[in-house]
């Protein structure tokens, strides 16, 4: 049984001009200890499902989905209450401004202690305790002169440690970060994501990242899932993806890295940007951006195979469906194989 | 251990600097204060000078006087000097704490003022507390439910409430409480059965000293219409910066992170999003204090209510220069302070302002 295992999620936001799809039948299967990604550019719907698995969308929202599991538990099902022991307990998230997302009211220690009571209780020497370990554990330097320190006497990487320490205050099974280091200084960033995955090493919690860059994405995750204005395009582990990308979008994003492009001018870009709710066009709605484009492409919209591994959302879908390696293939703990080496276990060709 | 021995010396010193600057923070206030003060006095003594009319003539009546005599009281007055000297000893006098005399009763400005102030304080307070206890969990619960039919209800309540003349609403509120429903009292501040040495001004308070429960309680029914009709205009402006606060603040990154913990919906409002926009109603609230000195003088207009604001009415009628002025001047300095101890609340409430 996958920790959180969510199927045919659709998030659509009630808009004065209608309904509005933000996020549509996206699939998320993460199984205990697993480290994820979901990656894509502004606008693909990335924070959107992750919000709308933690029950943070505003009231404007309607959250559809075929199965919404953590750990067994339908999400859809539970009471509110029941659903609030679980997000900040079991499961909990950092978001992208950790200047803004800390209380400016109140200090560290106190916002720190809230969740752990909530959650875990104890007196109030025990979490304090606790809240000061979580700050050393974050690498927060003099942690007892930091928990009585405001929000705005820190800098913005001190905040997004603040955030981890609260977030994984209560020994989540599942942390999100959204787009965890958008907000911060190159060499901040790097250290952000060294702490997120040492922290994940060392709890086993499961980790889904959440980010615009292809080189977190390489650094970071084991797996990765591709979304392009709301939709899931490709689902692959982390080195496949990288060697055989399947979709025409993975493609052009992964050639817009700057490592990739050495002789080059100029660095490649996607033209065009994401469709919004009003310039959606039919068929597939990457067309408008993609440099295989068809007459077919622009009518009709593309299904995933079921028996392309990747899940892959085009017509064309590139390489073959045997390059492809998805987490499952891959067991717990050992390194997705290289594409060259992959042992193509669903060979299973397209017609 | 050097750089632990360094740190630790370092955060107390760190200390009393937060000391200090809460410190420098209200000198710096203090003395903001002074050439506002100075401009109070110049304003309230040209005021009742430039009206029309003379206090001499006002008090001689239809009879008339002898230009002989009205020279004499003038010299008498002092208003045959200079405006220059008279400011200059209006001036000096208020630094010594002497207002002058009322032109009509002859007795200190001072004194009178302060014998009618309770009364003016009382059902100020009454009022305030009147706005903030309906105003503030109005505002809250309409910004929660947002686009609903309570929310537009008190919009539009408040809207209304906003634009009344103060006036006409105790009249009608006279009219249908006391006359037709005879609930409510029409006018003073105690029943005439009563009679209540003062010993704090307050009426509340004094019937309580004297242990006199139904006089207790014939205070308080005095006081509700008044605090109502006085405290309607505050109710309105506190209900609306509440809810707009509230929305605003709603749409926050740390309110979002606040659910992302778990809390219950009533923590997330209650704690996370009312402190955050209470900033804004306190400074609201602080200036409806000045507002309410103001609005009283309707208000005790139409209720007879022995407090300074028909205190003023009457002296501005009569011409009586030094009451008026002296008036003015005490009013604006309490609006002054309530106006600091709102700036030091601010700094309480919001830790920004604090370090």
């Amino acid at each position: 049984m996958a920790l959180l295992d969510i199927e045919g999620l659709s998030v659509r936001f009630q808009t004065s001009s209608g309904l509005f799809a933000a996020v549509e039948d996206v699939d998320i299967r993460v199984d205990r200890g697993e480290v994820w990604s979901i990656v894509g550019e502004s606008g693909s719907g990335k924070s959107v499902s992750m919000l709308a698995t933690m029950g943070l969308l505003p009231w404007t929202a309607q959250v559809t989905a075929d199965r919404m599991e953590f750990d067994g538990r339908d999400l859809q099902q539970l009471s509110a209450r029941e659903r609030r022991r679980i997000v900040g307990g079991e499961m909990s998230m950092i978001f992208q401004e950790p200047m803004t997302s800390l209380n400016p009211c109140f200090t560290v220690g106190t916002q720190i202690d809230e969740m752990i009571k909530q959650h875990k209780g104890g007196n109030r020497k025990e979490r304090h305790e606790r809240a000061l370990d979580l700050l050393a554990q974050v690498g927060i330097p003099d942690p007892a002169r930091r928990i009585k320190a405001y929000p705005h006497q820190l800098s913005g990487g001190m905040s997004q440690r603040v955030m981890i320490a609260m977030a994984i205050s209560c020994d989540p099974r599942l942390l999100i970060a959204d787009e965890p280091t958008t907000a911060l200084d190159v060499t901040i960033q790097a250290q952000i994501l060294e702490l997120l995955l040492k922290l994940q090493e060392e709890t086993g919690m499961a980790l889904i990242l959440i980010t615009h860059d292809m080189g977190v994405v390489a650094e970071t995750a084991r797996n990765v899932i591709v979304q392009y204005a709301g939709r899931q395009v490709e689902k692959q582990a982390v080195k496949s993806l990288f060697a055989s990308p399947r979709h025409p979008y993975t493609e052009a994003l992964l050639s817009a890295l700057p490592e990739r492009a050495s002789g080059q001018d100029r660095l490649p870009t996607i033209p065009g940007v994401v469709p919004g709710q009003h310039d959606r066009p039919t068929g597939c709605l990457f067309n408008p951006r993609c440099q295989y484009v068809t007459e077919h492409c622009r009518e009709v919209a593309p299904v995933a195979s079921p028996g392309d591994p990747a899940r892959t959302l085009c017509h064309y879908p590139l390489g073959s469906p045997g390059d492809a390696t998805t987490p499952d293939d891959v067991s717990p703990g050992d390194l997705p194989p290289a594409p060259s080496d992959s042992d193509a276990s669903q060979s299973e060709v397209r017609p | 251990m050097v750089r632990e021995a360094a740190l630790t010396a370092a955060s107390r010193p760190r200390v009393t600097s937060q000391t200090s600057n809460m410190l420098r923070f209200l000198l710096v206030k203090l003395a903001q204060l002074v050439p506002t003060f100075i401009g109070v006095t110049i304003v309230a003594f040209a005021f009742i000078r430039l009206l029309p009319g003379d206090p001499i003539l006002l008090m001689a009546g239809e009879r008339g006087i002898s230009a002989a005599r009205y020279a004499e009281l003038q010299a008498q007055f002092g208003f045959d000097r200079p405006l220059v000297v008279q400011y200059w000893d209006f001036l000096k006098g208020l630094l010594q704490g002497d207002l002058g005399d009322s032109l009509v009763t002859h007795s200190p400005v001072t004194g009178e003022f302060f014998s009618r102030f309770p009364a003016t304080l009382e059902l100020s307070l009454f009022a305030l507390a009147f706005a903030v206890i309906i105003g503030l969990p109005a505002g809250v619960l309409a910004a929660t439910r947002r686009g609903k039919l309570l929310d537009h209800t008190v919009v539009g309540v408040s809207l209304t409430g906003y634009s009344m003349p103060i006036f006409w609403w105790g009249l009608l509120l006279i009219m249908f409480f006391s006359g037709t429903l005879g609930w409510t009292p029409v006018s003073g501040r105690i029943s005439f059965m009563y009679f209540i040495d003062s010993v704090t001004g307050f009426m509340t308070i004094d019937t309580l000293l004297a242990g006199n429960w139904d006089a207790f309680l014939s205070a308080l029914h005095h006081l509700v219409l008044p605090s109502i009709v006085l405290g309607t205009i505050p109710l309105a402006v506190i209900a609306r910066q509440t809810r707009s606060s509230m929305l605003e603040v709603l749409g926050e990154d740390y309110v979002r992170t606040a659910r992302a913990k778990g809390l219950s919906n009533f923590r997330v409002i209650m704690v996370h999003t009312l402190r955050n926009a209470l900033i804004s109603v306190v400074t609201v609230i602080g200036l409806q204090v000045g507002l309410l000195l103001a609005g009283a003088i309707l208000t005790e207009t139409i209720f007879s209510w022995p407090g300074i604001g028909k205190w003023m009415i009457d002296a501005i009628s009569r011409r009586d220069y030094p009451s008026v002025q002296g008036g003015l001047v005490l009013i604006a300095f309490i609006v002054m302070i309530v106006n600091l101890l709102v700036d030091v609340a601010y700094g309480v409430i919001n830790p920004r302002i604090r370090h």
